[in-house]
Order: structure tokens, then C-alpha cells, then sequence
């Protein structure tokens, strides 16, 4: 079994976001870019699954920044290979151009099941499984919690709203976007990783085309962090004087009685 | 032949036969002895080998810190016994009394053998024709005088010791596992084993007593027997008893055999048996090294921990040999002691024993059974780090070096579980909230997973602007450390610290969002190549920095700054904020009113035991006109707050009661006012600890700074209030 | 260009969720404007039908192997859905279902995706909307001039008494034969034991996040949930790590809670949690970075040490 785990870099959310000076896109020279979590989550499910019934797991990302630490920490969890595709334009990939892209490149591959993250942050529509498998026109879903692999098929658990949780059987290949692996993503012990980079097991490949732009139909009026109109009031002072008032609240509201 | 001969004969009444056995057993077991120390030798000369000469000068380094002591200062510690004695005066006086008191019987019998079988039987005897011996006259009563003496001290210190095993009731002697709940095992071997050597031992002595008291009651106390002191005493009482001369003389025969095949057997025994520890202590003590738990060794061959039991150096091997199962470390560990799954004895014995079984020593009364193949009894191709010794026992540890302090024969714990960590880091087995702190360092620097950026954010409530030490040259750099910088609770200490360096004119910097954790924990934790990376980091930030000198507010950064970075190449003096205070308030840089304050002082770990420095901190609290008030641990004797080594990244919910509740008690016996500490962590850990346990209400948990900055305020109002009181005066006289 | 705005119906043990809802209204509103009409795809559950009046159309396909959600079986009826009536916006909410199907519609029907959408209305024959993105720390407004939009809309954000209209919409059944060549097949469903447990009906709930740090820590909280006689309940981070069972989750892929107070601890505010909780009639958080997220929907706020407000506030409620 092949699994190919798409993984790609998002800003990093601890920092603060700047804009550049048009306001039409953060200011990515600023910007720290770290793998995307859910991606983690989807490397987490294929190791457990490789673990569990064997599997060549292999990482795919473009050459965005910082790319080759994520791929080598992926090397240093258990991934088998690690795939970078270049020259697919200089910029940021929007998830539809990723998912074209990506599509043509795993038509020359062979793969028994795609296992990307539920989501990236930094797109209007990140959800790139759904997708992915809209163009390869091969099952998909998404927002999964479990992956359990069966022959020529998996079972896939997905949660809805209120807890409920479903689980279906689908026929491989096919496209799964994790939301949570069964269990947390396995540290990778930096010498491991080091490991990795010194044994240098990263596949440079000619992206399959180029990216073409922004798509039609959608344009950006504007970016800006959301108002601050609704914000708390602030309660000052210790935590006896937060408590106390807190308290206070309650019992103007009839919650609690003074 | 009428003239009275002072001496006795050796051998007396046997005949042939008698002599043929009695050497024949003396050669088997003398053999016996040899092949057991061969193996045990063997075994060390597998373990992997490590830089540590034996026959060496002082070592370079700081005194008691990362110095190592010369072979004359090790080797006065094993004759004087002076690790045994310290914190243990009345086992140590035992313990040396026996100690003594056995070399010396040793001596005497080495002196009777060379006198009967070497100058008797072969230079006088073979050569001459006709045996003599050197065991005559005033040396005869002389060697009796002395050696009667250290048979009664090996006697006395023995039965002190003795009667210790025997009660257990002491709770270093208690062989209940703390990391197994569920029962499944049984160490009563090793109690047979406790009780065996010191039974066997007290045996000989006394055995050794009666049968010189039958020998001087059936020779009728010739009058020079009366230096025989202790033997002439036992035959008179046992005369007083009514022992015939003729009943002495046999029963001098059957006792006789039964001391030496005693003493034989002992011989035998020794190296297969907890009475190795007379050589393998010894030799440890001589060989123990303060530095590397200080300055941890690097990875092996690059290797990320031990994963079997060719991983483990001589000295580690040495070290488990070492173990005499006093229970010190048992004692004081904070783990151990909060109901934590780690007994530092139980991980050196479990060591050993799977150790032992691996290479097939041969052992007598030293192992555990076990009804299942884990922990000691593990197989041979298991995993010392998780199989052998449990994640939860070597997730416990809190690296606070209290056994290793409290070890009387030199083992080195901490290395050994910093290098078994390794071995989880790198298969990822850790608690989640470790992973993530990691994870949190690796990428942004600090354990918090603030932006690198935020970590000089606290500077921003200053009304002056702290020097960047990368931009202009600063005479000392402040690595102030992640909780200093992103804990709210500690940023005003570091506000609080800033204003008095700069009203005292100090002229300080800071590395501001270059700064990196310093990595002396995460070295602990056992991940080591993000302790290679963060070095690197900090390495590079402070190469484009100019300073002089570092401070730090943290005393774990102290510790991995001041000895582990040298090995990377930084070369200045570090200290640590409370040596900068005292200097500061002893030249009257820091003018203060005295609080008289009655306080206690909690030492860090990793500035008192670690890094001996324990008399700054008392310097500053003396300075101010506070009362110091100690508390019964203290100095390098602390009591670790359950912060260190990575545990304030783990979960301490399964402790029955946390380190940090049973110190903050040991305080609130004292009926101070304030707990003094010099310590980020400590505060977290001990204001919650004041809460949990309700002191908080008698007693506040202080830093150092901000007892300093409360004796400036005083003072800066006296002075206000004695400029504005002049003021009016003049305006009333005007 | 056709006009006609399609909502997909959610519903989850024969209950239709509201922000279905709250998405029929802003579809009327929107297919009113456009001159278009308002269909409901219905997929399971056809007798649910009853409850969309506000719609001018339901399409529906019966089933049992739909009742629960089969991402293969929904996306082949949705597209025949978009591609057999005139079509021009389909709405979905921002769960589970329409993270699944509303990008990958969007790729098979050749649509615009718009995901994290918390405003949405028509400007003339244009489509303006508001999309989250960077996890809602920025707001794009957007101008939509595609032909063909799929969006998945924030729900808990519209009032959802606009879509309970009645009505009669006119009833069309889909034809079976779209699900004729299914490469997945639904197996089953399940619904986490409450364990006795409904946060949904509790009058106050004390809320606990990431921040509180490890399980042991969750005392601290109860304490002032017991003091106040009510559940406690926390975010996903928590749930994940096992501290406490799943029915106490709130967010979206947890509960939707309403309660008269909800008092957070160390809940940072994620756009996921925001929408389990914004309704609350009172919301009082407590988190030490001044900046979360959280801040932004809750009345009163504090930047104390939950571990230090915890036991304050257990010892003033306790009496």
C-alpha cells in the first residue's frame, strides 16, 4: 500500500499577521512559516497505519518556505520518501492550483490512498481533499477522526456536529482529510531530523506546470484583522478582585445569589 | 625447653590430614575469589569506555562543581569515610569503625600467613632447615594489643549496622518498589543477602574472639596473653562461666574450623555477593567525577541514548556494582518522596541485576524475582529505557542531583537517566505536554510557544530602554531566561530587576528576541539535538553581541551556561543574579533601609547543590536587615521544588503530595514571614504551593528582587522623607 | 447564469440543525434578490421536508444508507442537485459536511469555494462576502462575480427563525439511479454516550481550554462548576488529550450551547469553539493572552492566571 501524504506551510498563527502595504495580502516576507497542523495530523494517521499493516508513506509538498524542514521532520517521524515539487511559480499556491497541480502529478503515480489535513488556514476555501478528489474524480472525505484500512477499501471515521460519528466504507484509492489522527503526532527528536538533512533523502521533481494565477470570478475588496467593536470588558485588578466581581456579574444576572 | 615463649602456635593440635583440608579450602576459596573478581573486572573492561584516569592531580574546573578531585583527595574519601559520615554521623562512625577494624584484621591475618607460610614455612623452614617465626616476643603482644582493638571496632560498628538491617524500620532500608503498585515481584533475596553479610561477617568476628579466649583459657592465661586484651577477657568470662581448660581446648578445635571455614567461605563469597561493595565502592569513589552531572556527557558515538547493555560505560557498570543499598538516594529523592515511580536505588539495582543476568555474573542473593519477565528481570536484547527502567520512573526524575549528593560510594545517577531519556526522546515516548513544550522550543525558542519576538516584550513597562547588547557594547549580559520573559507572574521580577541594575548605574544589555532557551533542561529532558540547536542559537546570537560577563535570572540557565557552554566555545564568566545583588548592595550600590523581615531561604537546586553557590543569595538577605531563618535542608542539601530536569513540562497529578507542598511546610514550621527564593521556577511552584496548602496566609513567597526592591523603596522614601523634612525646615526658619 | 440558490439541509438524528436554518433564510433573502428560487436538497429523512418552508423547492432522495452521511452518496446527489435546477450559489454550513462536500462540488461543478464565510449578500447582481481566513485572524471582504459559488457559511451567525417559515415547497424526488455507481458504502452511526451528561441544557457551564494545562488541573474547575451546580465542559484541545469525555465538547464539532452564563478558562477562541458558544447570553473569559480571540465575543474579560481565578472563585461561589 502507497499512501502520499500532501503536506504544505502556512504562517505561522503565534505570530502577529502583517499586511503588506496594498492590504491585499499579509506581508509574507515578515511572515514565519511552519508546517500546517492538520497535515501533521494526516502524516500521524499514515505512520499509524504503516505501523499497523505496512505502507510506503510518502510526503509531498511544493517549494515554499521553510519546506524542507517540514519534509525532513516527516523523514525523521517514519515517512519513506519525501517529494518537493518545483518551479511551480515563486508566490503562494492557492488550493485550487494545488490541487490541479498535485492531481496531474499523481496521475503518474501509483497510490492506494491520499491523506492530506482537513484544512490550511491560509486560503479562502483550504480544504484541499475535497478537492483533490472533486479533479481525480476518486472518493473522498473529510474531517476525518480514523482511518482503518481494509483490503481495497478503508473505513473511515468522520465526527458531525453534536459528537455524532460516522463510518463509512470507501473503495481505494481515495482522498481522506484528517482532522484528528487516533493519536497525537509522534514528536521528531531533532537529531533525528538532523539525520535526515544529512542524508539528504529529498526528491527534487519538476512540478507538473505552473501556477496560473488568482482565479476568476473572486476578488479581494479588502484584508483587515477583525474589528475590535465587540470586545469584552476587561475586568482589572487581582485574581480575589476578578473573582469578586465576577461574582458580582452573576448575581446582577440572578445566576448566583450573593 | 622451660623459658616461656611469647607466642602461640598456628595450627595448633592438627594433625596432616587436618592441614592438607584446611589449605585446600584456603586455595578453592582464594581461587573462588579470584574468578569472581575476574568476571566482575571483565564486565567493566566491556563497558564503554569514557575519559576518567584514575591515578590524577586536582582537575581543572570549579571546586566541587565540575572539578574533578585528585587521586590523593578520592582516595583520602575511601580511608576516611568521610562520604559515609556526612549527614550520617552514627552510621558513618560504624561504618568507619568496621571499616578499620576490618583492614586491620585483614592485616593481622596477612601478617600471620606471611609469618607462618612464607618466612616460616619457605625462608626459614625450606631454606634454613628450620622454621621460625617473627611472631614473637613484644611484637607478639604488640600485634595482639593492636589487632584485639580492631577486631572490638569492627565488632562494634558492625553491630550498629547490624542491628539497622535487621529493624529496617528506617525507610532507606525499606526494599518496597515505589514504581511497582501491584506486587508481582519479591526482594526477599535481597534482604537474605543484607542479612547473610553482615550475620556472616559479625559470625567471624566473634567466632574469632572465642576461640582466642578458649585458646589463652586452655592454656592456662599465660601472663603475656594478657595484651591478647579482649581474648584474655573472653577467657576469663568464659572461665567465670565454668569452661574447663580441657572442655576450652576441645571446643577451641571445633570453633576453630568453624571460624576458618567461615572465614574461608567469606573469602569466597566476597565478589559474588553485597560484600564486593569492599572493593567496587571504593574503586568508585576513587573513580566518581562531579563533572559530568553537571556538564552531561554528549551522545555516544552520536548515538541518541542507550538501547542495550553494551551502551553502558565502565563507570556506570562500576557504579551498580557500587551500590550497597543504603537507601541515601532513596531517602532523599523528591520524587521518591512525593510518591513519585522512582526510587534512585531501585533504578541502580534493577540496572545491575539485568546487567548481571546479561553477562552472566554470577551472582549470590542479589537478585529480585520477578513473576513476570520486566524490570530487572527483563531478557537480555530488552530495552534499558522502558523495558529494564520504566517511562514513568525515568519521567520522575527531576535531575536535582540529591542522590547523587546523598551517594556515599560516588554514583552518578543523573547521567545514567539523562542518557536512558535519550533512548524516549528519540522513540517519542513522552507525555503530551513534554511533546509540546518541545516542540514549542524547537520552534519558537521557548517552551511557551510565544513568538521569539514577545520575549523582550516585558521590557516595554520600563521607563528606559535596556541596552541591546547587539547593538552597543554592555559590560554584562542579561540572559534573563523563558520564564523570566514570558510568564506573567516572573516579567515584573524582571521589571522589578532591570530598575534596580539601572538606578545602581549597572551597565547591562540583553540579546532581546535572539535569546533561545538556554537548553539546560531540555538537555536534562534528554532531548539533545535541540540542546546542540539552541546552543547553536545562542552561540551565534551572543558571537554578534559585546559583553564581559552574562548574568542569569534562572539557575538552570546558570548551570548549562556557566559549565556546558564552555564546550562550545564560550569562554566568559556567568554568574547569577543574586552574586550580581550582593556585590551591588555590599559596595553600596544599591542603597536600602533594613526590612527586618524574619524570612527563610529555599537554595535551587542548580545554584546550591549544583553549583555550590550558597552563600550570595544569605549575603543579599543579611544586607537587607533581614532575619534568615534556615531551614533544617539546606545548602546543598536542599529539597528539590519538583520543577527541574523537564518535570514543569510533565504532569504531577499522580504525586501524592507535590515536592513544592512538602517543602513550603518545612518552612511554615520556621514562623517566618517571607520564603525567600532566587529562582524563576520556585516562584511558580512555590506560590502555588503557599495556596494548595493554605501558608499563604502566614507566609509570602518572595523572590530575592523583590526583597531587595522593598529595602531601596524604604530607603529612597527615608531619603525623600529626610530631603522634604529638611526642606520645610528651612522654610520654616526663612 | 441561473439564480437559484441551493441549501443543503444537515440534519442528524431526525433533527434539522439550525444552522440549516439560519442559511434558508439568508437563501431566501439572496434567491429574492436574484429573482432566483430557494431549494433545499434533502438528502435521508425525506419526511423532514415538512419543516423547510421557507424553501420553494425541496429535492430530496430517500434512503436509509443516507440517514447518517456518506460523502460519496451526498456529493453525487448534490451535484445532480446544482446541475438539474438553475443554479447560481449553493450554501452549506461550515461543518463537517460542508468542509467534505463544498470543495469538492466546487471542483466537479466548476464552481468559486468560499469557505469560513461569516457575511454574505447580494449588491446588486454581485455577491459581496465576508470569508475568515488565518483562523480568524483577518477578515477578507470579497466580491463574487462567478457565475457559480459554492459556499460554506459559519453557522450560529444569522438568526435562524427566517428559515422557519411555512410553507409548501414543491416536492421533487431525485432519481435513485444517481447513486448507481457508489465506491463507498455507509456503515454506520453512532452517538457518543452522554455518560448522563447534556450540556446543552445546563443554565451556566464553566468552560476549560488548552490552558488548563494537564488533567489534574481540572479539579480547580469543578470546584467552581460544582459550586454553581452545573457541567463542566470544554474545548477540543481538551477533549483530545482525554481529559474529559466527548459529550462535554463545545464547538463545532461538539455541542452548540445557549446557556444564560458561560464562564471560559483558558480558552484561546477558535473560530470552531466561537461558533459552539457566541450565543450565550453572558460570556466571561479568562485567558492570559490579552489578544485571544475569545476576547471578541465575550462580554467580560480577564487576563489573571486561570490557576489563581480558579480557586477564588470556588471559594466565593462555595458558600
Amino acid at each position: 500500500m502507497r499512501i502520499v501524504v500532501p503536506v504544505k506551510q502556512v504562517p505561522d498563527l503565534v505570530e502577529e499577521l502583517e499586511l503588506n502595504s496594498e492590504g491585499s495580502d499579509i506581508d509574507r516576507e515578515f511572515v514565519k512559516f511552519v508546517a500546517n497542523e492538520w497535515d501533521e495530523q494526516a502524516l500521524e494517521e499514515a505512520l499509524l497505519i504503516k505501523e499497523a499493516v505496512g505502507a510506503q508513506v510518502s510526503v509531498v509538498a511544493f517549494d515554499e518556505p521553510d519546506v524542507d524542514q517540514t519534509l525532513y521532520t516527516a523523514l525523521a517521524r517514519g515517512a519513506d520518501d519525501a517529494v518537493k515539487l518545483t518551479g511551480a511559480g515563486d508566490g503562494w499556491l492557492s488550493t485550487a492550483e494545488r490541487a490541479r497541480l498535485l492531481a496531474q502529478w499523481l496521475s503518474g503515480q501509483s497510490y492506494d490512498m491520499v491523506i492530506t489535513g482537513v484544512q490550511a488556514s491560509d486560503d479562502l476555501d483550504g480544504q484541499l481533499a475535497g478537492t483533490l478528489g472533486g479533479l481525480l474524480g476518486v472518493p473522498h472525505a473529510s474531517v476525518v477522526v480514523g482511518v482503518e484500512p481494509g483490503s481495497g477499501s478503508v473505513t473511515v471515521t468522520q465526527e458531525l456536529a453534536g459528537g455524532t460519528v460516522v463510518t463509512t466504507e470507501i473503495a481505494t484509492p481515495c482522498v481522506v482529510g484528517m482532522q484528528t489522527a487516533r493519536q497525537a503526532p509522534r514528536y521528531a527528536p531533532i537529531s533525528r531530523i538532523r539525520q535526515a538533512m544529512s542524508a539528504g533523502g529529498l526528491e527534487s521533481v519538476e512540478a507538473p506546470g505552473e501556477a496560473t494565477g488568482p482565479a476568476e470570478g473572486v476578488e479581494l475588496l479588502r484584508l483587515y484583522p477583525p474589528e475590535k467593536a465587540g470586545r469584552a470588558e476587561m475586568i482589572s485588578g487581582d485574581a480575589p478582585a476578578v473573582a469578586e466581581r465576577i461574582v458580582e456579574i452573576l448575581a446582577s444576572k440572578g445566576l448566583v445569589k450573593l | 625447653m622451660l623459658a616461656v615463649v611469647v607466642t602461640r602456635h598456628i595450627l595448633g593440635g592438627m594433625g596432616p590430614a587436618q592441614i592438607a583440608v584446611f589449605y585446600s579450602l584456603a586455595v578453592i576459596a582464594i581461587a573462588v575469589f579470584f574468578y569472581g573478581l575476574a568476571r566482575r573486572v571483565a564486565k567493566y573492561r566491556q563497558g564503554r569506555s569514557i575519559d576518567r584516569p584514575w591515578l590524577r592531580g586536582p582537575g581543572s574546573g570549579v571546586k566541587g562543581v565540575t572539578a574533578r578531585p585528585s587521586f590523593a583527595s578520592a582516595a583520602g574519601a575511601v580511608l576516611t569515610n568521610r562520604t559515609v559520615r556526612r549527614r550520617k554521623p552514627l552510621v558513618g562512625w560504624a561504618h568507619l569503625a568496621l571499616f578499620w577494624g576490618f583492614l586491620g584484621l585483614l592485616a593481622a591475618t596477612t601478617i600471620v600467613g606471611v609469618d607462618y607460610d612464607i618466612y616460616g614455612h619457605i625462608i626459614t623452614g625450606a631454606i634454613e632447615g628450620h622454621e621460625k617465626t617473627f611472631l614473637t616476643g613484644w611484637f607478639y603482644e604488640a600485634f595482639n594489643l593492636v589487632f584485639n582493638a580492631a577486631g572490638v571496632a569492627a565488632i562494634a560498628g558492625l553491630a550498629v549496622l547490624l542491628v539497622r538491617r535487621h529493624q529496617r524500620s528506617e525507610p532507606q532500608l525499606d526494599y518496597t518498589r515505589v514504581d511497582v503498585k501491584d506486587g508481582g515481584y519479591s526482594r526477599a533475596k535481597l534482604v537474605a543477602g543484607d542479612m547473610l553479610f553482615v550475620d556472616l561477617l559479625m559470625a567471624i568476628l566473634v567466632t574469632g574472639f572465642l576461640v582466642q579466649g578458649l585458646r589463652i583459657l586452655s592454656e592456662g592465661f599465660p601472663s603475656f596473653e594478657r595484651w591478647t586484651w579482649m581474648g584474655w577477657f573472653v577467657a576469663k568470662a568464659l572461665s567465670v562461666a565454668g569452661i574447663s581448660p580441657n572442655v576450652a581446648f576441645y571446643l577451641h578445635g571445633v570453633l576453630w574450623w568453624a571460624h576458618s571455614l567461615m572465614a574461608l567461605g567469606f573469602v569466597a563469597y566476597l565478589p559474588y555477593s553485597k560484600a564486593v561493595h569492599m572493593i567496587t565502592s571504593a574503586a568508585d569513589l576513587v573513580a566518581t567525577d562531579p563533572g559530568p552531572t553537571r556538564r552531561l556527557p554528549a551522545l555516544a558515538d552520536g548515538k541518541p541514548g542507550y538501547t542495550s547493555a553494551a551502551d553502558f560505560t565502565w563507570k556506570e557498570l562500576l557504579d551498580f556494582d557500587a551500590c550497597t543499598k543504603c537507601g541515601r538516594c532513596h531517602e532523599v529523592c523528591p520524587a521518591r518522596t512525593s510518591g513519585g515511580p522512582l526510587s534512585p536505588r531501585d533504578l541502580i539495582l534493577d540496572l545491575r541485576q539485568w546487567l548481571n543476568t546479561t553477562r552472566h555474573i554470577p551472582t549470590l542473593l542479589e537478585t529480585e524475582l520477578r513473576s513476570e519477565t520486566t524490570g530487572p528481570a527483563a531478557p537480555p536484547d530488552a530495552e534499558p529505557a522502558g523495558d529494564v527502567i520504566r517511562q514513568e520512573t525515568l519521567w520522575a526524575c527531576t535531575t536535582c542531583m540529591a542522590c547523587v549528593e546523598a551517594c556515599p560510594v560516588g554514583i552518578e545517577h543523573v547521567p545514567t537517566i539523562v542518557s536512558l531519556r535519550r533512548r524516549l526522546v528519540d522513540q517519542g515516548k513522552m507525555e503530551p505536554t513534554l511533546q509540546a513544550a518541545l516542540q514549542n522550543v524547537a520552534s519558537q525558542g521557548n517552551s511557551f510557544g510565544k513568538s521569539a519576538r514577545m520575549r523582550a516584550r516585558w521590557t516595554k513597562a520600563l521607563d528606559f530602554t535596556i541596552k541591546d547588547a547587539r547593538k552597543e557594547p554592555v559590560e554584562l549580559l542579561w540572559f534573563v531566561g523563558d520564564h523570566a520573559s514570558f510568564d506573567e507572574r516572573m516579567q515584573g521580577l524582571s521589571q522589578s530587576l532591570a530598575r534596580l541594575l539601572h538606578d545602581a548605574g549597572v551597565d547591562f544589555g540583553l540579546l532581546y528576541e535572539a535569546e533561545r532557551n538556554a537548553g539546560n533542561d531540555v538537555r536534562r529532558v534528554g532531548e539533545e539535538g535541540l540542546f546542540e540547536m539552541l546552543v547553536e542559537s545562542n552561540m551565534q546570537a551572543m558571537s554578534n553581541a559585546s559583553f564581559t560577563e552574562i548574568f542569569t535570572t534562572d539557575p538552570h540557565s546558570f548551570n548549562t551556561l556557566r559549565n556546558e557552554y564552555s564546550s562550545f566555545g564560550l569562554e566568559v564568566r556567568v554568574r547569577h543574579y543574586s552574586q550580581l545583588l550582593a556585590d551591588l548592595l555590599e559596595t553600596g550600590r544599591i542603597p536600602v533601609a533594613p526590612l527586618g523581615a524574619k524570612v527563610t531561604y529555599h537554595d535551587p537546586c542548580y545554584l546550591g547543590r549544583y553549583n555550590r553557590i550558597t552563600e550570595a543569595p544569605r549575603r543579599v538577605i543579611r544586607a537587607l536587615g533581614c532575619e534568615l531563618v534556615e531551614m533544617p535542608r539546606n545548602r546543598d542539601n536542599t529539597f528539590c521544588c519538583g520543577a527541574g530536569g523537564g518535570r514543569i513540562w510533565m504532569d504531577d497529578s499522580h504525586l501524592e503530595e507535590r515536592p513544592s507542598e512538602m517543602r513550603i511546610k518545612e518552612a511554615g514550621a520556621l514562623a517566618v514571614d517571607r520564603f525567600v527564593v532566587a529562582c524563576p521556577k520556585d516562584f511558580a511552584m512555590y506560590s502555588d504551593a503557599a495556596k494548595t496548602t493554605g501558608l499563604d496566609t502566614s507566609m509570602q513567597v518572595v523572590d530575592l528582587v523583590q526583597l531587595v526592591e522593598e529595602a531601596h523603596a524604604l530607603a529612597t522614601r527615608e531619603t525623600a522623607g529626610m530631603a522634604s523634612g529638611a526642606k520645610s525646615g528651612e522654610t520654616e526658619t526663612s | 447564469m441561473g439564480n437559484d440558490v441551493v441549501v443543503v439541509v444537515e440534519h442528524d438524528g431526525g433533527v434539522i440543525s439550525d444552522t440549516t436554518f439560519e442559511l434558508l433564510g439568508k437563501g431566501r433573502e439572496l434567491a429574492d434578490a436574484w429573482g432566483g428560487r430557494l431549494v433545499a436538497a434533502l438528502f435521508g429523512e425525506p419526511e423532514l421536508a415538512g419543516e423547510l418552508g421557507a424553501a420553494d423547492v425541496v429535492r430530496f432522495a430517500a434512503g436509509a444508507e443516507l440517514g447518517g452521511y456518506c460523502p460519496e452518496a451526498w456529493e453525487a446527489l448534490l451535484l445532480n442537485v446544482v446541475e438539474s435546477v438553475d443554479a447560481r450559489l449553493v450554501l452549506i454550513g461550515t461543518s463537517t459536511v460542508g468542509m467534505d462536500l463544498g470543495s469538492s462540488l466546487a471542483a466537479r461543478w466548476h464552481a468559486a469555494p468560499l469557505s469560513y464565510v461569516v457575511a454574505l449578500r447580494a449588491d446588486g447582481d454581485e455577491l459581496l462576502a465576508t470569508s475568515q481566513i488565518y483562523a480568524g485572524k483577518l477578515l477578507a471582504d470579497l466580491r463574487v462575480t462567478a457565475p457559480r459559488v459554492v459556499v460554506t457559511h459559519i453557522g450560529g451567525l444569522l438568526p435562524s427563525d427566517a428559515g422557519r417559515k411555512a410553507g409548501s415547497p414543491a416536492l421533487e424526488e431525485i432519481d435513485p439511479a444517481v447513486l448507481g455507481s457508489l465506491k463507498s458504502a455507509f456503515k454506520e452511526r453512532r452517538v457518543p454516550d452522554g455518560g448522563g451528561v447534556d450540556i446543552t441544557a445546563a443554565p451556566m457551564l464553566v468552560s476549560v481550554g488548552r490552558g488548563i494545562a494537564g488533567q489534574d488541573n481540572l479539579e480547580l474547575a469543578q470546584e467552581v462548576a460544582d459550586a454553581l451546580g452545573v457541567p463542566l465542559s470544554a474545548s477540543r484541545p481538551v477533549i483530545d488529550q482525554g481529559w474529559l469525555p466527548k459529550p462535554h465538547q463545545v464547538g463545532k464539532s461538539g455541542k452548540k450551547v445557549k446557556p444564560k452564563a458561560y464562564l471560559a478558562f483558558g480558552i484561546s477562541g477558535a473560530p470552531e469553539h466561537l461558533e459552539g458558544m457566541r450565543n450565550s447570553e453572558l460570556i466571561i473569559a479568562c485567558n492570559t493572552d490579552p489578544s485571544a480571540p475569545i476576547f471578541d465575543v465575550a462580554h467580560y474579560g480577564t487576563t489573571v492566571d486561570l490557576f489563581d481565578l480558579l480557586p477564588e472563585l470556588a471559594e466565593r461561589l462555595g458558600d
